[in-house]
């Protein structure tokens, strides 16, 4: 097997080895060479002892889903050792722990096998025996270093900087990878058929996780109010935005705090603190994942009925509580876009990546504003949680937040007439005021829909329906603010499409390549919110045929299309990736494929 | 049901407070109430304790759950805004809300059911938060709005309207308060406004989580023979430890109590409360000494009512997380923004 800069190497550790910072720093000097890399974590819901692996995808043309497969595995975890040598591709290579010798038959035929005593090196080092089991990781990449012909000097610089002022931890590391590289270097023609040449391919790329990114684009979209409950994959998110506000935060004449992060009792209590602080005009958000959405449903209901701003962070896994609670999915899109008792609906965003998240991020906190109701950014663990190679997060100081209609005390004092849940301008959309704002105007009590225009108590029938119905105008107004899909059209005509969303994108882009190869033709249309916006019907109209595809069971999101939009069933083909590991390009080819195999339609184009 | 508003008519000669306001302006929408039920009291000892603090009406803001309790705040402060949430989850909305402004006055309004049953928990963190607030549950033992269940602080042994007996301990929500950290926990009784007056006053004036426990029976589900919290039964069994004045900013000291037995606690604001003891061996500065009266008392078949505990120097919410005086729900771009030139430094550590 011959790469150069296109290659997967996939680690197999055991959870909890230290294996993970290593991992990393393998990734990252990658990067430093100039050479797109995205990096993914598989792992078990558990601290120590159960199998995890870590994949790093190098792709010169920029590739950043899982492309399925590995052309090198470090098989350092003796329970999974025969799941790892079978995933090799035939011809590619394993590294292994040779410390002790393992019989012929563990090991395949068409697979390059490069031992390096692992072990046994860090034992003839004089570190502390604690120290060991972390400092075996860094020679495994001291070894790939001159196996791939990495340059050594990216990695001694990294390990500077990532024990910056812990000086004793640098010579040990130092040490580790100069042993595993000069193993390598000694015992094998190096390098191997897989390289790394320096590049400018990634440009001014960076490398994030979408949970960080979230976190920052809350303290860029001026959250104030932060109440979470611990759970995978959102945990992240919550700790991250205590972070960046402990940075970015932190009045420098006083030391004070311009934020406030509750770790609630439970995500009852997490989504009630947020309603409480939108409610009264601070911009609040809460973070969870699917078994706190189920928690959540009676106060979501109760923030869309009473109308008040509300940014929920969905990190989807796999359902239910006692589900994959460390494996991705985009199940939980329903009970998302219909949260609560009652008839409700609410405005999804479905970022692709770390970037979009972060812009995602500070756009949900001007939509819940604008549209007054709970606004939800679909992530899900794959984002959340893998760092993805992404084009460098941009900001423009010009922007200011949008409050949406809030009236102020002048205004009050002018005799602008104030009606909490009057539409006056035709957009669904009422105005509000904060508490405290008058002393004699503008105050009114919040209830869920018992209630007339002016937010006096009512139960009559006519004036429910007159405010579901203007909910429902709102919701029509959502639309128009919405990010809108993204499209990207076939090389050449074709009656073919694709509608995708979040992250499959990644993988979404590369397979439409690779079938376009194989003569099959996709224009693709990527969602970014719900309520679909009016593109997406035409979208679907101007195609005999679109595949959906998504990572779930049931295919949420074309039942949201059949539902809201009225889409003919029948013209919407579900393509659906499930088992908790991220989608991955060939199987959406592969899949896509076999569809036209059965009607016989390769090829045409059309 | 239907929505009446009160006439917005001030009689000419009506008692303004100092900043201008007649009792009339912290009153709200006409009760829906059952005549007579202990609730509306409250209503009222609410107004007339505002009224005699000169507060703002506006600055305060009222939070309630559901129930037949959660319903009142519609029934007094009409000029303050309100939220009436959902069951049994006001503490955490309360949280929010003060979080997002500190400037406010915070006044959160449960029931028994909303409070000691579906809400318990809420009700118990949100005490150990020290969230600065006046929680007041109007304890009726049963679910009013829902025709009269036993609640969680119905007596063990009470009997309900329909003959059954209450089989279950109850909760009492004064000693958990006291048990979680609230630094003001009171207990009153709707039917006592002298006591409950000064109580709601008190517990506006303290900067923490002050708690009040007011029975307030049911007339139409809980106030006959058998029942533990009827006019009659907590007339007969309350047993009050001490009455209280509230001398808001160090004013003149009027109240006339004999020498001796009147004790004062200045607030961290340099409010006063000055405390008639009537039980000598009382100190509501000692939380443990109240716990241990309480039970006490309980075991003697008694209701211990009036101020149970305070604590002068307490901090709240806001002292733990260290947030700027400015209310955050005021602060704009400049504060909250770090802007592009940090974002540039935050790629830069990316690659
Ligand atoms: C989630 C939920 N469950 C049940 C109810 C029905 N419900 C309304 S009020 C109430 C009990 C209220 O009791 P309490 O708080 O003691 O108030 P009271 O009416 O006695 O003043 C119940 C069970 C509800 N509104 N929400
Ligand atoms: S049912 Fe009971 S609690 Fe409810 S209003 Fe009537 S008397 Fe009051
Ligand atoms: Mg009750």
């Amino acid at each position: 097997m011959n790469a150069i800069n296109d290659f997967v190497v996939r680690f197999a550790n055991v959870n909890g080895s230290g294996s993970a910072s290593a991992n990393r720093l393998f990734a990252r000097a990658i990067l430093r060479m100039g050479v797109p890399v995205s990096a993914r974590n598989i792992f078990p819901s558990n601290i120590q002892g159960l199998p995890t692996w870590f994949e790093v995808r190098v792709s010169e043309a920029g590739h950043r889903a899982r492309r399925g497969g590995a052309d090198l595995v470090v098989a350092m975890n003796p329970q999974t050792w025969e799941q790892d040598v079978a995933a090799i591709e035939p011809g590619g290579y394993l590294l292994y722990d040779s410390t002790k010798p393992l019989p012929a038959s563990k090991f395949r035929t068409d697979v390059t096998v490069i031992g390096v005593p692992l072990t046994e090196l860090c034992r003839s080092a004089s570190w502390e025996a604690r120290e060991h089991q972390i400092l075996k990781n860094v020679a495994y990449v001291g070894a790939l270093s001159a196996l791939l012909d990495i340059d050594v000097a990216e990695l001694d610089r990294l390990i500077s900087e990532q024990f910056r002022g812990k000086a004793r931890l640098v010579a040990p590391n130092l040490e580790a990878l100069r042993m595993g590289r000069e193993y390598a270097l000694a015992h094998t023609p190096c390098p191997i058929g897989l390289r790394v040449a320096r590049s400018s391919a990634a440009g001014d790329r960076v490398l994030l996780e979408g949970d960080s990114a979230a976190a920052l684009g809350c303290v860029y979209g001026g959250a104030t109010v932060a109440a979470w409950y611990p759970i995978t994959p959102s945990t992240a998110l919550a700790e991250a935005f205590g972070r960046y506000c402990r940075r970015y935060r932190v009045d420098p004449g006083t030391g004070r705090h311009r934020y406030a992060i509750v770790q609630a009792e439970d995500e009852l209590a997490a989504i009630g603190v947020v309603v409480g602080a939108a409610w009264n005009g601070a911009r609040a958000f809460t973070a969870t994942s699917g078994p706190g959405i189920s928690l959540m449903q009676e106060f979501i209901g109760l923030a869309y009925f009473a109308e008040v701003p509300a940014v929920i962070f969905d990190v989807q896994r796999g359902g239910p509580s006692t589900g994959m609670p460390t494996r991705t999915q985009q199940a939980d899109l329903l009970s998302c876009a219909y949260a609560s008792h009652g008839d409700t609906k609410h405005v999804l965003l479905f970022p692709e990546d770390p970037r979009e998240t972060f812009e995602f991020a500070a756009l949900a906190f001007d939509l819940a504003d604008r549209l007054q109701t709970p606004i939800f950014v679909m992530m899900d663990l794959d984002i959340g949680m893998n760092e993805w190679l992404c084009a460098p997060l941009a900001w423009d100081d010009a922007r200011r937040m949008d409050r949406g209609k809030v009236m102020a005390a002048a205004e009050l004092e002018a005799g602008k007439p104030f009606a909490r849940y009057r539409d006056v301008d035709g957009d669904g959309i009422p105005y509000r005021t904060y508490p405290g704002t008058h002393p004699t105007r503008g105050s009114f009590t919040s209830r869920g829909t018992t209630k007339d225009p002016q937010a006096r108590y009512s139960e009559d029938g006519p004036v429910y329906v007159g405010n579901m119905q203007r909910l429902l105008r709102k919701f029509e107004t959502a639309k128009r603010l919405v990010p809108e899909p993204v499209q990207r059209a076939a090389a050449r005509p074709t009656r073919h499409g694709v509608i995708y969303f979040g992250s499959t994108a990644a993988a979404m882009l590369e397979a439409v390549e690779i079938l376009e190869r194989q003569g099959i033709l996709l224009d693709a249309m990527r969602v970014r919110a719900f309520p679909f916006h009016e593109s997406v019907r035409q979208f679907i109209a101007a195609h005999d045929r679109v595949f959906t595809v998504e990572q779930n069971r049931d295919g949420q999101l074309r039942m949201l299309l059949i539902n809201e939009d009225g889409v003919d069933p029948s013209r919407l083909v579900p393509v659906l990736h499930y088992d908790g590991t991220p989608i991955t390009a060939r199987f959406i080819a592969r899949e896509i494929a076999s569809r036209f195999q059965v009607v016989g339609a390769v090829a045409s184009g059309g | 049901m239907t929505y009446i508003p009160k006439p917005g008519f001030r009689h000419p000669g009506a008692a303004v407070n100092a900043i201008g306001y007649a009792r009339r302006d912290y009153e709200g929408a006409v009760s829906t109430l059952c005549a007579g039920c202990g609730h509306d009291s409250i209503s009222a000892a609410i107004v007339q304790a505002c009224f005699e603090l000169d507060l703002p009406p506006h600055r305060v803001a009222k939070l309630s759950g559901i129930g037949c309790s959660s319903k009142t705040p519609a029934y007094f402060l009409g000029q303050s805004h309100g939220f009436n949430g959902v069951h049994g989850r006001m503490p955490s909305m309360l949280t929010g809300a003060n979080l997002a402004n500190r400037d406010l006055i915070y006044l959160g309004v449960s029931g028994d059911g909303d409070s000691a049953s579906i809400g318990l928990g809420q009700f118990a963190h949100c005490m150990r938060r020290c969230v600065n607030m006046v929680y007041i549950v109007e304890n009726n033992g049963v679910y009013g709005l829902t025709k009269g269940q036993f609640s969680a602080t119905a007596d063990e042994g009470a009997v309900k309207k329909d003959g059954a007996v209450n089989p279950e301990s109850p909760i009492d929500l004064v000693a958990l308060a006291l048990q979680l950290g609230a630094t003001f926990v009171a207990r009153s009784f709707s039917g006592d406004r002298e006591q409950l007056v000064p109580l709601v006053k008190a517990a506006i004036t303290h900067r923490g989580a002050a708690f009040i426990d007011c029975i307030s029976p049911c007339v139409a589900f809980n106030n006959h023979a058998g029942s533990t919290k009827s006019f009659d039964y907590v007339r007969e069994h309350n047993e009050a430890v001490n009455r209280l004045d509230v001398i808001v900013g160090r004013g003149e000291i009027t109240a006339a109590y004999a020498p001796g037995e009147v004790e004062e606690i200045v607030q961290h604001d340099g409010s006063i409360l000055r405390l008639r003891k009537l039980a000598a061996e009382y100190d509501p500065r000692d939380r443990v000494a109240a716990m241990t009266y309480l039970e006490e008392r309980k075991a003697a078949g008694e209701i211990v009512t009036g101020v149970l505990y305070v604590a002068p120097d307490a901090r709240d919410l806001h002292d733990h997380l260290e947030t700027v005086e400015t209310p955050l729900n005021q602060l704009g771009d400049e504060e909250l923004c770090p802007g592009a030139d940090a974002l540039a430094a935050f790629n830069a550590g990316l690659r």
